[in-house]
């Protein structure tokens, strides 16, 4: 059975693939940092022109990540909402300026500094996103856990998650044959249901989906330990490739990056550009 | 004279949370490069001696331990879980659950990669390790591109990159067809013999272990050892009977047939039992004082099949063109390797995915465009795992789930309920959680939850998974009795026992199509389709082939009567 996971590897032949998984960490790691710093729009669109070009290079289709694209639109589109019921002048008190586009009742008028700002925030967002999605959907899972060592995790936890990674479509398959077994003693789970009775239906296949969870855990965990895991403070990795001319110029470009964008952002003495003057 | 590699001395051990130890003074001694067989019902501490000699014990479940325990030189229950992991390699019984890496080179490393071995080194020995088991050319695959058989051929690489001098196995078949289970054997024997390796492995099914040939069969039964011997010997007592451990079927057959069993016939294997003129004569004669079988002749369709077909993607059919019948009152076994299509079977008759084409009949009615629910009410579906199905702590209301939502009043609820636990065995239990019973109780509980919707027909995927002689017969037992009282039972089962001594009919498949649909004894005395179906031909055939007996299924019908007529009398 196909189970299908919302984000996972996408392997292909790219340049983004061939580089190794601490490169993608490190380089998501620095340039998520440089888009948070900054407030700055040009810079903004500058790293979100590098992000892309990354995309583009990663071969890697829209359609096959959708899901996660429609999941960060909707929570942008919160995000923003929410920013401006709290403080609809935010735009007005950094930019300095008030040009009001649409008078609405009370405090909620909406200006244009307080658009601008808002478009800086899903900017940031939108800059950090598909670097984000390249370091899961084109790092090969076997490089995840060394990648997260790498670059000072404990081996420990960078196993976990990936370990838990792996057991997604397991539970997954576990999850859909408690749930027909449960469907054929008469328990619905479809929508005609009132909601508290699905709610309590669902917790019927909880808990042997949970208990049989805990034993795959503890069959690994054994099976882990008698192998060795966990002997040394340090471990090696079999699947972790080494440095290659890409992966330097790569992290060069990440650090180059965030240089610039500070030293651009901070020029003026303010993390904010402001058209508005 | 040698030092043993592995030396119990006055060990007993008991677990944290029980009341009494769970092995008592123990003495053991096994000599290097020695094939050592641990046999015992569940529950007799077989595994336990095992976790002990890993080190699971005390690291992962502690406990008290008295004794002495020396593994390869080390003081192995002080000297830890780590330091024991170079000295002995454990293959556990599932070989799902222990594939750690992500593939199949990083799974073999595993082990390596503890030992921060440099990456160069790694590759080197995978390599090598990999070729040993026959798994080289698949180093980048993922587990689930791998064959049961493949799987365990990589767990065992695993625990050889460590050059350790034990290797054990925990319930090695458990999890496999039988012919992959056959081969697991072979492959293990192979490695004993090129690598000298001390080999100790823990099993219940005898005869398949004694496939290829072990050294001595340590035999354990409530935490004692209860015999110590080499194989014929065991063989040729009243040990295996005594303690709740099939013995082979040959031999079975042979004691029905009044011949006396010794030492020096070589029992231990089919292929070097030797067997008088006179002997053979014996079991002609009691073959042919057969008693006349009653067939029953009335015969009502209540399941069928026609033309059934299906795939979860386009290019790959699961299951293709699949067309039979199940009478009512029958009991039937549906055989095959993993993957051959029979979950799916079941699942399409449930109602869980729906054919791409066929038509699927009961009582005469096309059920084709009925919900899960309705088809719940005739067809019960009992799943391998119970603690996948159960989903109530307690076990009045695990059991009164099916009929909770039928509008029944709370008295005809608890009527029924409590009925169907009386069937079943469980009414002394009925306020219990279920979370008291054991394994085996659970699975009754599974099947109780099924049968008080009142089904016709009930499907059990590996109804005897996992489960001893003892409990296997009782599980089995109270099928039958159920089918008797006119339920019809179809099971998926990789155990030949089963097919053969209760299921008459037997359809098995292969690569998504029914290929047999004949009687079981016929299916396992037909060396090519046993191949095809990846089944394990039964020892009787050999027999009836030594005695002359044509055609050798006859054999194999004679003793199942027989041998029901034993255990309806209990002796």
């Amino acid at each position: 059975m196909a189970a299908k996971t919302v984000l996972n590897y996408l392997p292909r032949r790219s340049v983004v693939h061939e580089l190794t998984g601490t490169t993608k960490l490190a380089f998501f790691l620095l340039f998520t940092f440089a888009g948070m710093l900054t407030y700055d729009t040009r810079v903004l669109l500058g790293l979100l022109a590098v992000s892309l070009l990354a995309f583009r290079a990663s071969r890697i289709r829209l359609g096959e990540i959708r899901f996660m694209l429609v999941f960060m639109a909707v929570f942008l589109l919160l995000n923003n909402f929410f920013v401006f019921v709290f403080n609809p002048n935010q735009g007005t008190e950094i930019y300095g300026t008030r040009h009001v586009l649409l008078p609405l009742p009370g405090r909620f008028a909406i200006t244009a500094e307080e658009l601008f700002y808002l478009l800086n925030i899903t900017l940031k967002y939108f800059v950090a996103l598909p670097v984000a999605i390249l370091f899961i959907s084109a790092t090969d899972p076997s490089e995840f856990a060394a990648s997260l060592n790498s670059i000072g995790v404990s081996y420990r936890v960078g196993y976990s998650v990936s370990i838990a990674l792996r057991y997604i479509p397991d539970i997954q398959r576990d999850y859909h044959s408690i749930s027909q077994a449960q469907q054929a003693r008469g328990v619905e789970l479809g929508k005609k249901e009132p909601l508290f009775t699905r709610l309590k239906n669902a917790a019927g296949i909880l808990l042997p989906l949970i208990l049989s969870s805990l034993a795959r855990i503890d069959v690994i965990s054994n099976a882990m330990e008698l192998r060795g895991f966990g002997k040394h403070k340090k471990r090696t990795w079999y699947a972790q490739r080494p440095f290659a001319r890409n992966d330097y110029l790569a992290l060069a470009l990440g650090v180059l990056l965030l240089v610039l964008s500070v030293v651009i952002t901070f020029w003026d003495g303010n993390r904010f550009f402001n058209p508005f003057l | 004279m040698p030092q043993p590699i592995i030396s119990f001395s006055h060990f007993s051990f008991q677990y944290r949370a029980q009341k009494r130890p769970t092995l008592k003074d123990i003495n053991l001694d096994i000599m290097p490069g020695e094939r050592v067989l641990i046999a015992g019902p569940s529950g007799s501490g077989k595994s336990t001696l095992g976790s002990c000699i890993n080190g699971l014990i005390p690291s992962s479940f502690p406990g008290e331990v008295q004794g002495t325990l020396r593994v390869d030189g080390v003081d192995a229950p002080k000297a830890g879980i780590f330091a024991l992991s170079n000295h002995v390699g454990t293959v556990l019984q599932d070989p799902d659950g222990q594939f750690i890496g992500l593939t199949v080179g990083e799974d073999i490393a595993f082990a390596l990669e503890n030992d921060c071995v440099a990456q160069e080194e790694m590759k080197e020995t995978v390599r090598h390790v990999s070729s040993l088991v026959g798994v080289e050319s698949h180093l980048g695959f993922a587990p689930h591109e791998l064959s049961g058989g493949q799987k365990q051929r990589v767990s065992i690489a695993g625990v050889m990159v460590d050059q350790v001098k034990v290797l054990l196995f925990d319930e090695p078949l458990a999890n496999l067809d039988p012919q992959t289970g056959k081969q697991a054997i072979e492959l293990i024997d192979e490695i004993q013999r090129r690598t000298g390796t001390t080999v100790v492995i823990i099993e219940h099914r005898l005869e398949d272990v004694l496939w290829r040939s072990v050294d001595r069969i340590v035999l354990m039964d409530e935490g004692c050892i209860v015999a110590d011997m080499h194989p014929d010997e065991l063989l040729s007592s009243d040990l295996l009977a005594r303690h709740g451990i099939r013995e082979p079927l040959y031999l079975t057959a042979l004691r029905y047939a009044g011949v006396t069993v010794r030492p020096q016939m070589r029992p231990a294997q089919a292929s070097t039992l030797t067997l008088s003129d006179a002997q053979t004569q014996q079991v002609r004669d009691w073959f042919l004082r057969a008693p006349v079988r009653e067939e029953n002749a009335e015969k009502r369709p209540l399941l069928e099949v026609e033309g059934l077909s299906f795939g979860y993607t386009s290019e790959r059919r699961t299951l293709q063109d699949v067309s039979f019948s199940i009478d009512r009152g029958e009991m039937v076994s549906i055989v095959g390797r993993n993957g051959a299509g029979k979950s799916t079977l079941s699942k399409l008759i449930c109602g869980f995915e729906t054919p791409q084409s066929g038509v699927i009949r009961f009582e005469g009615e096309d059920i084709g465009a009925k919900s899960i629910r309705e088809r719940a009410e005739k067809i019960g579906y009992v799943m391998q795992n119970p603690n996948q199905m159960i989903s109530k702590t307690m076990i009045f209301d695990e059991v009164a789930l099916g009929i909770s939502r039928r509008g029944y009043s709370k008295e005809e609820i608890r009527e029924r309920v409590e009925e169907t636990l009386r069937i079943c065995g469980l009414y002394p239990f009925r306020n219990w959680p279920v979370s008291a019973l054991s394994f085996g109780q659970k699975k009754r509980v599974t099947i109780a939850s099924v049968l008080v919707m009142g089904p016709e027909l009930i499907i059990l995927d590996e109804p005897t998974a996992g489960q001893d002689f003892r409990h296997y017969t009782e599980i089995m037992e109270f099928l039958r009795s159920l089918n008797d009282r006119g339920v019809t039972v179809a099971m998926i089962t990789h155990d030949m026992h089963l097919m053969l001594e209760y299921t008459p009919r037997a359809l098995v498949f292969s690569e998504g199509r029914l290929i047999a649909d004949q009687r079981a004894s016929q299916v396992l005395c037909d060396p090519k389709l046993v191949e095809r179906a990846a089944l394990k031909e039964t020892s009787l055939f050999g027999l009836a082939n030594r005695c002359g007996i044509v055609p050798p299924e006859a054999l194999a019908e004679r003793f199942i009567d027989a041998d029901r007529e034993v255990r309806a009398h209990g002796c």
